[in-house]
């Protein structure tokens, strides 16, 4: 390990990935001194973890770990009250708190509250991990690869869950994985680091994707970045373009303005409450008034929170240059078109959101 | 002259089941008191040498599992106590310490130690890596560590070892009456050719390690619930 220089902001996830034996592992342990720094010094809120005595220091630091390491003899309201016992909180403090934590990662506490480890699922266990590591509410957590044990299903749903719980709790995390797309997915910033524990670069993702600092971290973030950029964006992120709305029974020649004035080519026909019911053909505009003719029935309808990549991909599915876009209500509110999404991925990267807010 | 006045107060020759030597459920209910000190005796030794040689092993154990290197050298020394025969440490005491319980408690002792200690240590070893990294990150000093984390995950092994010490020690404490300590031993060798009386003693001694290991089991299940849970649905 040498020279790595970062700075985490308050609040938010900083994500350490590199290949094995990159040192993301010990640079992440030597915040709390599980491992202890022989040059150079890290500050916590400005004053330095030399100056503290290490027990004392971990307390308040959050820690969880790939196997997660709950105790096995202790209930999981024993292993949730490790640290605020060890701080002399009251045992009515420390019950409600157990309660508490419990409700936060979605368990139930009556259910849960009284089990061994041995008798929790996978996903349980790291919930239980991560309750246990916030117990006291401390400012920052340590992560190590949290999800790393889990099948890919429950994965990416105890992923979901705890960026839900991280808008609410807004904690400043230094999470560490091998996984690039766990990192893109996770955080707020992503350090890349090489053999060596030597800094590549430090961003946010997508910036990172979309201008990469060298070819390890190109070569690192893979062929794909572009599609990956796609997956940090929702569909409500970029600008829509304006969709020719048309009702049965309008005349004629104002449908056929509204689609001169679009980029679309055909009217969209949408009934009284909004709600899209297809792209209106030739020859429902034949007449005086519009008739519903349709060009096709199925038609992707697609929705304000979806992710672009997963956008793209219905598109493409149904061989279509652009869907209609409807808003929470059902109504359109839009179209996206393959146009959009290939004009997106030009898009500077600071207006990208992205980590938490991005995410599902 | 003297093993005869034994003999006679051990029973009566005239009746034909005794005076063949055989199993005789009468003489043995109307002799039954005479088994009862002797048992007691025995029992105590037994606690008192486990109990012992626990503190002392238990101790030894924590110390080694801090200090590596500790372990050989403990293990030696324990390894070589363990395989003195005690008739042998018997009588090498008797001129130290003298006749009496000090005699046998100390041979009794030095043969508990290796296998305690061994039980003990691997317990503490067999401690998941991950469950301790996780006490230390959370902030557990070391000697919290050891006491609220590693100790109780050691304790299925140190239980086992002292079942082990039990049982083995009623057993070898049927010869600490060379010591002149007593116990169902003596019984036993008072009239060794008599069935009754070595049934008696010897079935004694089965009972008493079978109910001191039913007691430390009893004792483990309690103090371990979460080895006894069932797994994940």
């Amino acid at each position: 390990m040498d020279s790595l220089s970062l700075e985490v902001p308050a609040g938010e996830i900083c994500v350490l990935v590199g290949p094995s034996g990159c040192g993301k592992t010990t640079a992440m342990r030597m915040v709390n001194r599980m491992i202890d720094i022989t040059g150079g010094d890290i500050l916590l809120d400005g004053s330095s973890v030399k100056e503290r005595r290490p027990a004392e220091l971990r307390r308040e630091i959050g820690y969880a770990i790939q196997q997660i390491g709950l105790f096995p003899h202790l209930s999981v309201a024993g292993n949730i009250a490790t640290v605020p016992h060890l701080l002399g909180w009251s045992k009515d403090r420390i019950a409600a708190r157990v309660d508490e934590l419990l409700e936060l990662v979605s368990l139930d506490p009556d259910e849960t509250r009284h089990r061994f480890p041995a008798q929790l699922s996978g996903g349980q266990r790291q919930r239980v991990g991560v309750a246990r590591a916030l117990a006291t509410d401390p400012p920052l957590m340590l992560m190590d690869e949290p999800f790393g044990a889990i099948d890919p299903i429950n994965r990416e749903r105890l992923q979901n869950e705890f960026l839900r719980l991280q808008r609410e709790i807004r904690k400043t995390i230094v999470f560490v994985t091998h996984d690039i797309d766990e990192a893109i997915k996770m955080g707020d910033r992503i350090a890349i680091m090489q053999r060596g524990g030597k800094l590549s670069q430090y961003a946010p993702p997508a910036e990172l994707l979309m201008s990469p600092a060298n070819d390890f971290v190109a070569d690192f973030v893979g062929a794909d970045r572009a599609l990956k950029r796609l997956a940090l964006q929702r569909v409500r992120d970029v600008d829509l373009w304006k969709a020719p709305l048309v009702r049965v029974g309008e005349p004629v020649a104002e449908a056929r303005a509204k689609t001169a004035d679009s980029e679309v080519h055909y009217p969209l026909l949408v009934d009284d409450s909004g709600r899209p019911l297809g792209w209106l053909s030739e020859r429902g505009l034949q007449g005086e008034r519009v008739v519903a003719e349709l060009t096709s029935k199925s038609e992707t309808v697609l929705e304000l929170d979806d992710i672009l990549r997963d956008a793209l991909s219905d598109l493409l599915a149904e061989e279509a240059q652009y869907g209609p876009v409807v808003d929470e209500h059902g109504q359109v509110c839009g179209v996206l078109s393959i146009e959009i999404l290939a004009h997106s991925l030009k898009t500077p990267p600071e207006q990208v959101p992205h980590g938490a807010d991005a995410a599902a | 002259m003297i093993l005869e006045l034994a003999q006679v107060q051990i029973r009566d020759r005239t009746d034909t089941c005794e005076s063949n030597n055989g199993f005789c459920p009468d003489w043995i209910a109307d002799n039954f008191d005479r088994y009862v000190d002797p048992f007691f005796q025995h029992a105590y030794l037994t606690v008192a040498a486990v109990a012992i040689g626990f503190g002392i092993s238990f101790s030894l154990a924590l110390v080694a599992y801090r200090r590596r290197w500790l372990i050989n050298p403990v293990t030696q020394v324990t390894g070589i106590l363990y395989t003195v025969p005690s008739i042998a440490a018997f009588f090498l005491l008797l001129p130290i310490t003298g006749r009496g319980d000090d005699t046998a408690l100390i041979a009794l002792v030095a043969y508990v130690l290796l296998i305690i200690f061994r039980n003990v240590l691997a317990g503490l070893d067999n401690v998941p890596e991950e469950t301790k990294d996780a006490g230390r990150g959370m902030g557990l000093t070391d000697r919290q560590l050891l006491w609220r984390v590693e100790v109780p995950l050691a304790l299925p092994e140190i239980m086992a070892g002292l079942r082990i010490a039990t049982t083995t020690t009623v057993g070898l404490a049927t010869l600490a009456f060379f010591a002149g300590a007593g116990g169902l031993g003596e019984q036993i060798f008072s009239d060794i050719t008599f069935k009754s009386n070595v049934v008696v003693a010897g079935g004694l001694a089965v009972v008493l390690a079978a109910v001191l290991d039913g007691l430390i089991l009893l004792v483990q299940r309690a103090i371990t619930p979460w080895t006894r849970v069932v797994a994940a649905r």
